[in-house]
Protein backbone atom coordinates (compact mmCIF):
# COMPACT_ATOMS: atom_id res chain seq x y z
CA UNK A 1 0.00 0.00 0.00
CA UNK A 2 1.08 3.00 -0.21
CA UNK A 3 1.32 6.59 1.66
CA UNK A 4 -0.43 9.83 0.47
CA UNK A 5 1.18 13.23 1.42
CA UNK A 6 -0.93 16.57 1.23
CA UNK A 7 1.37 19.61 1.08
CA UNK A 8 0.06 22.91 1.79
CA UNK A 9 -3.19 22.32 -0.48
CA UNK A 10 -6.02 25.61 -0.95
CA UNK A 11 -8.89 25.83 -2.53
CA UNK A 12 -10.69 28.94 -2.99
CA UNK A 13 -14.70 28.57 -4.39
CA UNK A 14 -16.11 31.40 -6.53
CA UNK A 15 -19.59 31.97 -5.24
CA UNK A 16 -22.29 34.63 -6.46
CA UNK A 17 -21.25 36.04 -2.62
CA UNK A 18 -17.84 36.50 -3.28
CA UNK A 19 -14.56 33.84 -3.13
CA UNK A 20 -14.86 31.76 -0.07
CA UNK A 21 -11.81 29.80 0.95
CA UNK A 22 -12.68 26.09 0.87
CA UNK A 23 -9.78 24.75 2.64
CA UNK A 24 -6.36 26.68 3.55
CA UNK A 25 -2.97 25.63 3.58
CA UNK A 26 -4.02 22.15 4.78
CA UNK A 27 -0.85 19.78 5.16
CA UNK A 28 -0.77 16.17 6.18
CA UNK A 29 1.07 13.15 5.55
CA UNK A 30 -1.12 10.04 5.75
CA UNK A 31 1.26 6.38 6.03
CA UNK A 32 0.43 3.24 4.19
CA UNK A 33 -2.19 1.19 5.29
CA UNK A 34 -3.17 3.85 7.67
CA UNK A 35 -6.30 4.88 8.69
CA UNK A 36 -7.15 8.15 9.12
CA UNK A 37 -10.68 9.93 9.63
CA UNK A 38 -11.04 13.88 9.20
CA UNK A 39 -13.92 15.40 11.45
CA UNK A 40 -15.56 18.80 11.69
CA UNK A 41 -18.47 20.73 11.67
CA UNK A 42 -20.46 21.22 8.02
CA UNK A 43 -18.59 23.82 5.67
CA UNK A 44 -15.19 22.53 7.57
CA UNK A 45 -13.91 21.95 4.23
CA UNK A 46 -13.24 17.87 5.15
CA UNK A 47 -15.50 16.78 2.04
CA UNK A 48 -13.81 19.64 -0.31
CA UNK A 49 -10.19 18.06 0.81
CA UNK A 50 -11.23 14.45 0.04
CA UNK A 51 -12.59 15.72 -3.40
CA UNK A 52 -9.23 17.46 -4.01
CA UNK A 53 -7.63 14.16 -3.12
CA UNK A 54 -10.02 11.68 -5.29
CA UNK A 55 -9.11 14.32 -8.31
CA UNK A 56 -12.46 15.76 -8.55
CA UNK A 57 -11.50 19.33 -7.91
CA UNK A 58 -8.02 20.88 -8.59
CA UNK A 59 -6.46 22.90 -5.73
CA UNK A 60 -5.54 26.70 -6.10
CA UNK A 61 -2.07 25.44 -4.22
CA UNK A 62 -0.55 23.13 -3.06
CA UNK A 63 -0.27 19.58 -4.36
CA UNK A 64 -1.31 15.91 -3.18
CA UNK A 65 1.04 13.07 -4.11
CA UNK A 66 0.04 9.17 -3.55
CA UNK A 67 2.77 6.71 -3.47
CA UNK A 68 5.06 9.93 -4.68
CA UNK A 69 3.18 10.25 -8.28
CA UNK A 70 1.51 13.77 -8.28
CA UNK A 71 -2.35 14.09 -8.63
CA UNK A 72 -3.85 15.02 -11.45
CA UNK A 73 -7.30 14.11 -12.26
CA UNK A 74 -9.44 10.78 -10.84
CA UNK A 75 -7.31 7.71 -11.28
CA UNK A 76 -7.63 4.49 -10.01
CA UNK A 77 -5.34 4.00 -7.63
CA UNK A 78 -7.84 5.37 -5.38
CA UNK A 79 -11.46 3.91 -4.99
CA UNK A 80 -14.29 6.38 -3.77
CA UNK A 81 -17.30 5.36 -1.51
CA UNK A 82 -20.09 8.74 -1.56
CA UNK A 83 -22.80 9.44 1.15
CA UNK A 84 -25.47 9.22 -1.48
CA UNK A 85 -26.90 6.05 -1.89
CA UNK A 86 -28.17 7.01 -5.61
CA UNK A 87 -23.92 6.41 -6.65
CA UNK A 88 -25.25 2.74 -7.46
CA UNK A 89 -26.02 2.29 -11.02
CA UNK A 90 -30.02 1.49 -11.07
CA UNK A 91 -29.62 -0.62 -14.20
CA UNK A 92 -26.90 -2.89 -13.40
CA UNK A 93 -27.08 -5.87 -10.48
CA UNK A 94 -25.11 -5.73 -7.46
CA UNK A 95 -22.64 -7.72 -9.12
CA UNK A 96 -22.35 -5.50 -12.15
CA UNK A 97 -21.92 -2.60 -9.99
CA UNK A 98 -19.01 -4.06 -8.38
CA UNK A 99 -17.27 -5.23 -12.20
CA UNK A 100 -17.71 -1.93 -13.30
CA UNK A 101 -14.25 -0.86 -12.76
CA UNK A 102 -12.53 -3.70 -13.89
CA UNK A 103 -15.06 -3.78 -16.79
CA UNK A 104 -13.23 -0.18 -17.45
CA UNK A 105 -9.68 -1.48 -16.68
CA UNK A 106 -10.18 -4.50 -19.64
CA UNK A 107 -10.81 -7.11 -17.05
CA UNK A 108 -12.44 -10.44 -19.31
CA UNK A 109 -15.79 -11.48 -18.15
CA UNK A 110 -15.21 -14.64 -16.40
CA UNK A 111 -12.20 -13.17 -14.36
CA UNK A 112 -14.20 -9.39 -13.33
CA UNK A 113 -17.32 -11.67 -12.01
CA UNK A 114 -14.53 -13.98 -10.33
CA UNK A 115 -13.30 -11.01 -8.23
CA UNK A 116 -17.05 -8.84 -7.80
CA UNK A 117 -18.39 -11.90 -6.71
CA UNK A 118 -15.37 -12.65 -3.96
CA UNK A 119 -15.84 -8.85 -3.18
CA UNK A 120 -19.48 -9.02 -2.45
CA UNK A 121 -18.42 -11.96 -0.05
CA UNK A 122 -15.96 -9.33 1.69
CA UNK A 123 -18.90 -7.16 2.39
CA UNK A 124 -21.47 -10.27 3.39
CA UNK A 125 -23.63 -9.79 -0.13
CA UNK A 126 -22.74 -12.88 -1.94
CA UNK A 127 -26.50 -13.93 -1.42
CA UNK A 128 -27.57 -10.72 -3.59
CA UNK A 129 -25.49 -10.79 -6.25
CA UNK A 130 -28.14 -10.59 -8.83
CA UNK A 131 -30.18 -8.11 -6.99
CA UNK A 132 -30.74 -4.51 -8.57
CA UNK A 133 -30.04 -1.22 -6.34
CA UNK A 134 -33.55 -0.47 -5.85
CA UNK A 135 -34.19 -4.36 -3.61
CA UNK A 136 -31.37 -3.38 -1.11
CA UNK A 137 -32.06 -2.29 2.09
CA UNK A 138 -29.62 1.58 2.25
CA UNK A 139 -26.91 -0.34 4.07
CA UNK A 140 -26.59 -3.11 1.73
CA UNK A 141 -26.32 -0.24 -1.43
CA UNK A 142 -23.30 1.33 1.03
CA UNK A 143 -21.84 -2.64 1.29
CA UNK A 144 -22.31 -2.87 -2.64
CA UNK A 145 -20.35 0.57 -2.96
CA UNK A 146 -17.57 -0.11 -0.50
CA UNK A 147 -17.40 -3.38 -2.51
CA UNK A 148 -17.53 -1.45 -5.81
CA UNK A 149 -14.40 0.77 -4.87
CA UNK A 150 -12.36 -2.11 -4.14
CA UNK A 151 -12.94 -4.29 -6.67
CA UNK A 152 -10.23 -3.04 -8.98
CA UNK A 153 -7.79 -3.23 -6.10
CA UNK A 154 -7.00 0.78 -5.26
CA UNK A 155 -4.27 1.23 -3.16
CA UNK A 156 -6.25 4.08 -1.43
CA UNK A 157 -9.80 3.93 -0.27
CA UNK A 158 -11.62 7.57 0.13
CA UNK A 159 -14.92 7.70 2.01
CA UNK A 160 -17.41 10.66 2.31
CA UNK A 161 -19.82 9.94 5.19
CA UNK A 162 -20.64 6.29 3.53
CA UNK A 163 -22.89 6.21 6.59
CA UNK A 164 -24.43 9.50 7.49
CA UNK A 165 -27.30 8.64 5.90
CA UNK A 166 -27.98 5.70 8.05
CA UNK A 167 -29.96 4.50 10.79
CA UNK A 168 -27.78 4.05 13.86
CA UNK A 169 -28.04 0.27 14.16
CA UNK A 170 -26.92 -0.39 10.81
CA UNK A 171 -24.48 2.36 10.93
CA UNK A 172 -23.09 0.17 13.90
CA UNK A 173 -23.13 -2.78 12.18
CA UNK A 174 -21.32 -1.06 9.05
CA UNK A 175 -18.40 0.27 10.81
CA UNK A 176 -17.66 -3.41 12.53
CA UNK A 177 -17.57 -4.65 8.77
CA UNK A 178 -15.56 -1.88 7.40
CA UNK A 179 -13.12 -2.22 10.00
CA UNK A 180 -13.00 -6.29 9.51
CA UNK A 181 -12.29 -5.33 5.59
CA UNK A 182 -9.91 -2.49 6.39
CA UNK A 183 -7.89 -5.25 7.98
CA UNK A 184 -8.18 -7.54 5.15
CA UNK A 185 -7.61 -5.30 3.00
CA UNK A 186 -4.63 -2.92 4.60
CA UNK A 187 -5.75 -0.07 2.22
CA UNK A 188 -4.84 3.54 3.39
CA UNK A 189 -7.99 5.28 4.15
CA UNK A 190 -9.23 9.01 4.44
CA UNK A 191 -12.23 8.66 5.62
CA UNK A 192 -14.51 11.86 6.68
CA UNK A 193 -17.30 12.11 8.98
CA UNK A 194 -19.11 14.61 11.49
CA UNK A 195 -19.38 11.68 13.53
CA UNK A 196 -17.08 11.51 16.77
CA UNK A 197 -17.38 8.13 18.00
CA UNK A 198 -17.31 6.64 14.24
CA UNK A 199 -14.30 8.18 14.16
CA UNK A 200 -12.50 6.68 17.31
CA UNK A 201 -14.09 3.64 16.47
CA UNK A 202 -12.32 3.50 13.44
CA UNK A 203 -9.43 5.56 12.63
CA UNK A 204 -5.74 5.29 13.49
CA UNK A 205 -5.53 8.74 13.59
CA UNK A 206 -8.05 11.51 13.51
CA UNK A 207 -7.75 15.02 12.33
CA UNK A 208 -9.51 18.00 12.87
CA UNK A 209 -11.17 20.43 10.98
CA UNK A 210 -12.32 23.97 11.47
CA UNK A 211 -14.33 26.30 9.16
CA UNK A 212 -13.84 29.87 8.37
CA UNK A 213 -11.46 28.83 6.51
CA UNK A 214 -10.73 25.06 6.05
CA UNK A 215 -7.90 24.25 8.31
CA UNK A 216 -6.60 21.62 10.42
CA UNK A 217 -6.89 22.26 14.06
CA UNK A 218 -5.66 19.27 15.83
CA UNK A 219 -4.84 15.93 14.98
CA UNK A 220 -5.48 12.77 17.81
CA UNK A 221 -3.61 9.28 17.30
CA UNK A 222 -5.83 6.37 18.66
CA UNK A 223 -3.59 4.11 19.64
CA UNK A 224 -6.57 1.42 20.80
CA UNK A 225 -6.20 -1.82 20.11
CA UNK A 226 -9.02 -3.44 17.66
CA UNK A 227 -11.73 -4.24 17.60
CA UNK A 228 -12.82 -1.40 19.99
CA UNK A 229 -15.13 -0.68 23.02
CA UNK A 230 -17.32 2.03 22.61
CA UNK A 231 -18.13 2.05 26.07
CA UNK A 232 -14.87 1.45 27.35
CA UNK A 233 -13.34 4.63 29.50
CA UNK A 234 -10.45 4.85 26.73
CA UNK A 235 -12.66 5.36 24.06
CA UNK A 236 -14.94 7.98 25.57
CA UNK A 237 -12.28 10.01 26.93
CA UNK A 238 -11.01 10.10 23.14
CA UNK A 239 -14.74 10.91 21.89
CA UNK A 240 -14.29 13.79 24.77
CA UNK A 241 -11.34 14.98 23.78
CA UNK A 242 -12.30 15.49 20.19
CA UNK A 243 -15.47 16.78 20.97
CA UNK A 244 -13.33 19.72 22.73
CA UNK A 245 -11.35 20.40 20.36
CA UNK A 246 -14.67 20.89 18.29
CA UNK A 247 -15.83 23.43 20.42
CA UNK A 248 -18.26 21.14 22.23
CA UNK A 249 -18.20 20.09 26.14
CA UNK A 250 -16.31 22.67 27.14
CA UNK A 251 -16.89 20.92 30.86
CA UNK A 252 -15.88 17.45 29.56
CA UNK A 253 -18.31 16.07 32.46
CA UNK A 254 -21.35 17.14 31.58
CA UNK A 255 -22.78 14.50 28.69
CA UNK A 256 -23.26 16.81 25.33
CA UNK A 257 -25.50 16.32 22.97
CA UNK A 258 -23.11 15.22 19.90
CA UNK A 259 -21.69 12.82 22.63
CA UNK A 260 -25.06 11.08 23.35
CA UNK A 261 -24.76 8.90 20.65
CA UNK A 262 -22.90 5.61 21.20
CA UNK A 263 -21.44 3.25 18.59
CA UNK A 264 -20.76 -0.38 18.41
CA UNK B 1 -54.37 -6.68 -3.57
CA UNK B 2 -51.66 -8.60 -5.64
CA UNK B 3 -50.42 -7.11 -9.31
CA UNK B 4 -52.26 -9.52 -11.19
CA UNK B 5 -55.12 -8.53 -9.44
CA UNK B 6 -54.68 -5.41 -9.77
CA UNK B 7 -54.15 -6.24 -13.89
CA UNK B 8 -57.49 -8.31 -13.63
CA UNK B 9 -59.62 -5.51 -12.43
CA UNK B 10 -58.14 -2.84 -14.75
CA UNK B 11 -58.75 -4.92 -17.77
CA UNK B 12 -61.95 -5.34 -16.45
CA UNK B 13 -62.92 -1.58 -15.87
CA UNK B 14 -61.40 -1.11 -19.47
CA UNK B 15 -63.58 -3.71 -20.99
CA UNK B 16 -66.80 -2.70 -19.11
CA UNK B 17 -65.87 1.24 -20.91
CA UNK B 18 -65.87 0.08 -24.16
CA UNK B 19 -69.16 -2.02 -23.93
CA UNK B 20 -70.73 0.51 -22.53
CA UNK B 21 -69.58 3.36 -25.30
CA UNK B 22 -70.12 0.57 -28.07
CA UNK B 23 -74.01 0.28 -26.25
CA UNK B 24 -74.53 3.57 -26.47
CA UNK B 25 -73.38 3.93 -30.21
CA UNK B 26 -75.33 0.90 -30.97
CA UNK B 27 -78.30 2.73 -29.80
CA UNK B 28 -78.00 5.75 -31.53
CA UNK B 29 -77.20 3.90 -35.21
CA UNK B 30 -80.71 1.82 -34.63
CA UNK B 31 -82.84 5.28 -33.52
CA UNK B 32 -83.94 5.78 -36.60
CA UNK B 33 -82.94 9.70 -36.71
CA UNK B 34 -80.00 9.23 -38.71
CA UNK B 35 -79.59 7.57 -42.23
CA UNK B 36 -78.21 4.00 -42.10
CA UNK B 37 -75.74 4.74 -44.72
CA UNK B 38 -74.14 7.34 -42.73
CA UNK B 39 -74.48 5.59 -39.27
CA UNK B 40 -73.76 1.90 -39.64
CA UNK B 41 -74.50 -0.29 -36.90
CA UNK B 42 -71.52 -2.16 -34.95
CA UNK B 43 -73.00 -5.79 -37.07
CA UNK B 44 -72.14 -4.32 -40.26
CA UNK B 45 -69.44 -3.03 -39.40
CA UNK B 46 -68.14 -5.80 -37.84
CA UNK B 47 -69.23 -7.68 -41.38
CA UNK B 48 -67.51 -5.44 -43.34
CA UNK B 49 -64.24 -5.64 -40.93
CA UNK B 50 -64.11 -9.55 -41.08
CA UNK B 51 -64.59 -10.02 -45.14
CA UNK B 52 -61.82 -7.07 -45.50
CA UNK B 53 -59.56 -9.23 -43.06
CA UNK B 54 -60.98 -12.66 -44.87
CA UNK B 55 -59.60 -11.56 -48.03
CA UNK B 56 -56.35 -9.99 -46.94
CA UNK B 57 -57.22 -6.39 -48.28
CA UNK B 58 -57.34 -4.76 -44.55
CA UNK B 59 -54.52 -6.69 -43.29
CA UNK B 60 -52.18 -5.73 -46.85
CA UNK B 61 -53.69 -1.88 -46.16
CA UNK B 62 -52.45 -2.22 -42.73
CA UNK B 63 -49.02 -3.45 -43.85
CA UNK B 64 -48.53 -0.44 -45.70
CA UNK B 65 -49.30 1.92 -43.17
CA UNK B 66 -47.41 -0.36 -40.59
CA UNK B 67 -44.20 -0.10 -42.78
CA UNK B 68 -44.21 3.89 -43.54
CA UNK B 69 -44.73 3.78 -39.32
CA UNK B 70 -41.95 2.02 -38.60
CA UNK B 71 -39.82 3.44 -41.33
CA UNK B 72 -40.66 7.36 -40.54
CA UNK B 73 -40.19 5.79 -36.81
CA UNK B 74 -36.64 4.66 -37.06
CA UNK B 75 -35.57 7.53 -38.75
CA UNK B 76 -36.45 9.54 -35.68
CA UNK B 77 -35.05 7.24 -33.77
CA UNK B 78 -31.78 7.36 -35.62
CA UNK B 79 -31.67 11.44 -35.81
CA UNK B 80 -33.72 12.15 -32.52
CA UNK B 81 -31.67 10.18 -29.94
CA UNK B 82 -27.92 11.21 -31.49
CA UNK B 83 -29.23 14.54 -32.35
CA UNK B 84 -30.97 15.41 -28.24
CA UNK B 85 -27.54 13.72 -27.51
CA UNK B 86 -25.29 16.41 -28.65
CA UNK B 87 -27.75 18.90 -28.17
CA UNK B 88 -27.09 18.45 -24.23
CA UNK B 89 -24.06 17.47 -24.19
CA UNK B 90 -22.39 20.30 -26.15
CA UNK B 91 -23.68 23.57 -24.96
CA UNK B 92 -22.71 25.07 -28.91
CA UNK B 93 -24.74 21.97 -30.47
CA UNK B 94 -27.78 22.92 -28.32
CA UNK B 95 -27.51 26.41 -28.88
CA UNK B 96 -27.79 26.18 -32.26
CA UNK B 97 -30.52 23.62 -32.29
CA UNK B 98 -32.74 24.52 -29.44
CA UNK B 99 -34.13 27.34 -31.22
CA UNK B 100 -34.54 25.81 -34.36
CA UNK B 101 -36.61 22.55 -32.43
CA UNK B 102 -39.25 24.59 -30.95
CA UNK B 103 -39.70 26.71 -33.81
CA UNK B 104 -40.58 23.44 -36.02
CA UNK B 105 -41.94 21.57 -33.45
CA UNK B 106 -45.95 23.49 -33.24
CA UNK B 107 -45.89 22.97 -36.77
CA UNK B 108 -48.77 20.09 -37.12
CA UNK B 109 -46.94 17.72 -39.55
CA UNK B 110 -50.10 17.75 -41.44
CA UNK B 111 -49.85 20.90 -42.84
CA UNK B 112 -46.50 20.25 -43.89
CA UNK B 113 -48.30 17.65 -46.58
CA UNK B 114 -48.99 19.29 -49.57
CA UNK B 115 -45.51 21.15 -49.21
CA UNK B 116 -44.13 17.41 -48.99
CA UNK B 117 -46.01 16.35 -51.99
CA UNK B 118 -44.90 18.84 -54.30
CA UNK B 119 -41.09 18.28 -52.89
CA UNK B 120 -41.55 14.73 -52.86
CA UNK B 121 -44.45 13.28 -55.33
CA UNK B 122 -47.01 11.00 -53.97
CA UNK B 123 -46.50 7.71 -52.29
CA UNK B 124 -44.16 6.84 -49.48
CA UNK B 125 -41.14 8.87 -49.61
CA UNK B 126 -43.82 12.11 -48.54
CA UNK B 127 -45.96 9.57 -46.01
CA UNK B 128 -42.20 8.35 -44.41
CA UNK B 129 -41.02 11.67 -44.52
CA UNK B 130 -43.99 13.22 -42.67
CA UNK B 131 -44.20 10.46 -39.83
CA UNK B 132 -40.33 11.49 -39.59
CA UNK B 133 -41.28 14.96 -38.97
CA UNK B 134 -43.96 14.42 -36.80
CA UNK B 135 -41.84 11.54 -34.69
CA UNK B 136 -38.46 13.20 -34.25
CA UNK B 137 -39.64 15.73 -32.09
CA UNK B 138 -40.61 14.10 -28.83
CA UNK B 139 -37.69 11.90 -29.33
CA UNK B 140 -35.01 15.15 -29.55
CA UNK B 141 -36.71 16.82 -26.71
CA UNK B 142 -37.00 13.46 -23.81
CA UNK B 143 -33.87 12.85 -25.05
CA UNK B 144 -32.44 15.93 -24.15
CA UNK B 145 -33.74 15.79 -21.23
CA UNK B 146 -32.60 12.44 -19.99
CA UNK B 147 -29.77 13.13 -21.13
CA UNK B 148 -29.39 16.46 -18.36
CA UNK B 149 -31.64 15.08 -15.81
CA UNK B 150 -28.41 12.01 -15.34
CA UNK B 151 -27.34 12.00 -11.85
CA UNK B 152 -23.74 13.84 -11.88
CA UNK B 153 -22.96 11.15 -9.25
CA UNK B 154 -23.14 8.59 -11.55
CA UNK B 155 -21.05 10.18 -13.79
CA UNK B 156 -18.78 10.85 -10.78
CA UNK B 157 -18.34 7.45 -9.56
CA UNK B 158 -17.79 6.01 -12.81
CA UNK B 159 -14.88 8.57 -13.72
CA UNK B 160 -13.34 7.45 -10.14
CA UNK B 161 -13.43 3.77 -11.87
CA UNK B 162 -11.41 5.14 -14.93
CA UNK B 163 -14.50 5.32 -17.49
CA UNK B 164 -13.16 6.92 -20.98
CA UNK B 165 -15.65 9.51 -22.32
CA UNK B 166 -16.70 7.00 -24.74
CA UNK B 167 -17.19 4.69 -22.28
CA UNK B 168 -19.21 6.80 -20.09
CA UNK B 169 -21.65 7.33 -22.84
CA UNK B 170 -22.61 4.08 -23.78
CA UNK B 171 -22.27 2.39 -19.97
CA UNK B 172 -23.59 5.81 -17.73
CA UNK B 173 -25.70 8.49 -19.88
CA UNK B 174 -27.35 6.31 -22.45
CA UNK B 175 -29.06 3.78 -19.44
CA UNK B 176 -29.22 7.18 -17.28
CA UNK B 177 -31.15 8.72 -19.67
CA UNK B 178 -33.39 5.60 -20.62
CA UNK B 179 -36.24 6.43 -18.76
CA UNK B 180 -36.67 9.54 -20.84
CA UNK B 181 -35.53 8.38 -23.87
CA UNK B 182 -38.32 4.92 -24.05
CA UNK B 183 -40.78 8.06 -23.07
CA UNK B 184 -40.09 9.71 -26.05
CA UNK B 185 -40.03 6.70 -28.08
CA UNK B 186 -43.55 6.17 -27.18
CA UNK B 187 -44.17 9.64 -27.66
CA UNK B 188 -42.56 9.83 -31.54
CA UNK B 189 -44.34 6.62 -32.03
CA UNK B 190 -47.72 7.83 -31.18
CA UNK B 191 -47.68 10.88 -33.04
CA UNK B 192 -46.37 8.48 -36.53
CA UNK B 193 -49.07 6.90 -35.69
CA UNK B 194 -51.27 9.91 -36.10
CA UNK B 195 -49.55 11.48 -38.42
CA UNK B 196 -49.75 8.37 -40.87
CA UNK B 197 -53.46 8.39 -41.73
CA UNK B 198 -53.61 12.13 -42.30
CA UNK B 199 -50.40 12.15 -44.75
CA UNK B 200 -51.56 9.14 -46.22
CA UNK B 201 -55.33 10.71 -46.90
CA UNK B 202 -53.47 13.24 -49.41
CA UNK B 203 -50.29 11.82 -50.83
CA UNK B 204 -50.39 7.93 -50.97
CA UNK B 205 -52.03 5.86 -53.72
CA UNK B 206 -54.15 2.81 -53.42
CA UNK B 207 -52.86 1.88 -50.08
CA UNK B 208 -52.64 2.21 -46.16
CA UNK B 209 -55.23 2.93 -43.97
CA UNK B 210 -55.43 6.43 -44.33
CA UNK B 211 -56.34 6.29 -47.88
CA UNK B 212 -58.60 3.17 -47.44
CA UNK B 213 -60.94 5.72 -45.44
CA UNK B 214 -60.76 8.67 -48.09
CA UNK B 215 -61.44 6.87 -50.54
CA UNK B 216 -64.19 4.86 -49.41
CA UNK B 217 -65.66 8.57 -48.58
CA UNK B 218 -66.53 8.85 -52.41
CA UNK B 219 -68.55 5.54 -51.97
CA UNK B 220 -70.67 6.66 -48.98
CA UNK B 221 -68.90 3.31 -47.37
CA UNK B 222 -69.11 4.09 -44.20
CA UNK B 223 -69.14 0.80 -42.72
CA UNK B 224 -65.51 0.34 -44.64
CA UNK B 225 -64.62 3.86 -43.04
CA UNK B 226 -65.70 2.95 -39.52
CA UNK B 227 -63.65 -0.71 -39.25
CA UNK B 228 -60.42 1.16 -40.84
CA UNK B 229 -60.88 3.36 -37.82
CA UNK B 230 -61.25 -0.30 -35.53
CA UNK B 231 -58.23 -1.14 -37.09
CA UNK B 232 -56.08 1.74 -36.89
CA UNK B 233 -57.20 2.20 -33.15
CA UNK B 234 -56.39 -1.69 -31.88
CA UNK B 235 -53.06 -1.82 -34.03
CA UNK B 236 -51.86 1.54 -32.64
CA UNK B 237 -53.14 0.44 -29.05
CA UNK B 238 -51.08 -2.67 -29.30
CA UNK B 239 -47.91 -1.26 -29.94
CA UNK B 240 -48.59 1.14 -27.63
CA UNK B 241 -49.21 -1.31 -24.77
CA UNK B 242 -47.47 -3.91 -25.68
CA UNK B 243 -44.65 -3.24 -27.54
CA UNK B 244 -43.14 -0.26 -25.49
CA UNK B 245 -44.77 -1.66 -22.48
CA UNK B 246 -42.91 -4.58 -22.43
CA UNK B 247 -39.49 -2.49 -23.50
CA UNK B 248 -40.32 -0.03 -20.09
CA UNK B 249 -40.83 -3.43 -18.03
CA UNK B 250 -38.16 -4.87 -18.72
CA UNK B 251 -35.55 -1.93 -18.47
CA UNK B 252 -36.33 0.84 -16.45
CA UNK B 253 -39.17 -0.86 -14.43
CA UNK B 254 -37.23 -3.55 -13.57
CA UNK B 255 -34.17 -1.18 -12.59
CA UNK B 256 -36.36 0.82 -10.13
CA UNK B 257 -35.79 3.63 -12.51
CA UNK B 258 -39.85 4.03 -13.02
CA UNK B 259 -42.28 2.87 -11.18
CA UNK B 260 -46.19 1.75 -12.36
CA UNK B 261 -48.65 3.80 -11.20
CA UNK B 262 -51.08 2.88 -8.48
CA UNK B 263 -54.51 1.66 -8.85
Amino acid sequence: MVPIEIRDVSLIYDTPGGKVPGVKDVTLNISASEFVCIVGPSGCGKSTLLNIVAGFLSPAAGEIRIGGKKVDGHGMDRGVVFQDFAQLFPWRTALGNVAFGLEMKGVPKDERERIAHEQLRLVKLEKFTASYPHHLSGGMQQRVAIARALAYNPAVLLMDEPFAALDALTRDDMQRLLADVWRETRKTVIYVTHNVSEAVYLADRVIVMTPHPGTVKAEIRIPLPRPRDPLSVEFLDFQKELLRHLGHGASASEPTKANGKTTA
Amino acid sequence: MTESGQHRRSLVRGTLALLVAAAAYEAMARSGYFAPALLPTLPAIGRTLFASLADGSMIEHAAFTLYRVMFGFALSVVVGLPLGILMARFQHVGNFFLPLVSALMPIPSFALVPLFMLWFGIGNLTTILIVFYAATFPMIFNTWSGVRSVNPIWLRAAGAMGASEHRLFWKVIIPGASPFIITGMRQAFLRAWIAVVGAEMIAASDWGLGWVIFDAKEFLNTDTMLASLIVIGITGFAFERFVFGSIERATVMRWGMMRAAKG
